[in-house]
């Protein structure tokens, strides 16, 4: 069974550590493009491990911007996983401590995309599927960062090689993923429309945050169900 | 920027992160027991969050992105993720190749 768990993480991480390889040459190209090292490219992929913010942080590295700032930016691009770690808390109940602080380490969008879709299947979000789904996803990622980095500005436009369009292509299909769910279409609607105004009113990272809480929000004030769930037990 | 003042920026780029990540886990661990509403809200946390990724993508670009995410889209409906990204990268392609988009 453990190993049935690790054999379907290795699978499930490997289709993502395919689709996100693109992503990292394309963040280790265009590090070194902004000034960074080979050295200092792998070391955010090794350590923050979250692809848009990398390259948000990027991005202001080539710029004037104080330090606290670009920290902070990253942080809001990044503060979405709040909602994940609270969400994905009653799944993985099972875990020790130490297992928990090593796991949310790993909680990148496609691991808790999986995480819940496995849940919900109900199938066991296991330690060993958990870290076989995210180890296989971190290693190519760290890897091909490196090597993106390497190769430098070899890649040369990304438009031409519309690289640009797989990351908001991606991002798209997970969404649709979860079209079954209630309250899908307003939630979207109330995502998508805030986070263009954040987007038009406050500017780039935060339409992430702004759009995120919005529909969130609307979640909240959606009609419960007709036979309401009994309030759900969260154990410490 | 020198090289230090760039790793400790990493670094604490780093741990504003990880906070993150183990933010909401104990937060939510303090209540006892979760409220119907708050488990709505977070249901719907992946679509609201994974949406602002494409949106500005979709809003803010020419006829080429627009396309390549509608056709994926279309596409996703039917067949699974790699199907789906290679569709709208074909779509991409074409859009600015084919057709100068």
């Amino acid at each position: 069974m453990n190993r049935r768990d690790i054999i379907d993480g290795l699978k499930g991480g490997a289709v993502i550590a395919l689709s996100t390889t693109p992503f990292a040459v394309l963040f280790g190209a265009v590090a070194v493009d902004n000034g960074l090292s080979i050295v200092e490219a792998g070391l955010m992929s090794a350590t923050i491990y979250a692809g848009a913010s990398q390259l948000v942080g990027i991005e202001l590295f080539g710029q004037q911007v104080a330090p606290w700032l670009i920290v902070l930016s990253i942080f809001a691009v990044n503060f979405r996983h709040v909602l994940y770690s609270a969400a994905i808390a009653r799944h993985i109940r099972g875990y020790s401590f130490w297992q928990k602080a090593v796991a949310f380490f790993f909680l990148i969008d496609p691991q808790f995309a999986e995480s819940i879709r496995r849940a919900e299947t109900g199938k066991p979000v296991s330690f060993a599927w958990y870290m076989a789904f995210g180890l296989i996803i971190y290693v190519s990622w760290l890897l091909f960062s490196v090597l993106g980095a390497w190769f430098g500005s070899m890649l040369g436009d990304p438009k031409v090689w519309a690289i640009d369009v797989l990351l908001p292509i991606y991002f798209l299909g997970l969404v649709i993923g979860f079209r079954r769910k209630p309250g899908f279409y307003p939630v979207v609607a109330a995502s998508m429309v805030g986070s263009m105004a954040g987007f038009h009113l406050v500017g780039s990272p935060w339409h992430v945050s702004i759009g995120a809480i919005c529909g969130v929000a609307v979640a909240a004030l959606l009609p419960l169900p007709q036979k309401p769930d009994q309030s759900a037990e969260v154990t410490h | 920027m020198d090289d230090l003042s760039t790793v400790w920026l990493i670094l604490a780029a780093a741990a504003a992160t990880y906070l993150t990540r183990i933010g909401g886990y104990a937060l939510i661990t303090r209540m006892r027991t979760m409220p119907p509403r708050l488990e709505q809200a977070l249901n719907a946390v992946p679509a609201a969050v994974l949406t602002t990724l494409w949106a500005p993508a979709f809003f803010n670009s020419g006829w080429d992105v627009r396309l390549a995410l509608i056709v994926a889209a279309l596409v996703s409906l039917r067949y699974p993720g790699l199907i789906m990204l290679a569709a709208g990268w074909a779509a991409a392609m074409a859009a600015r190749h084919l057709f100068g988009l």
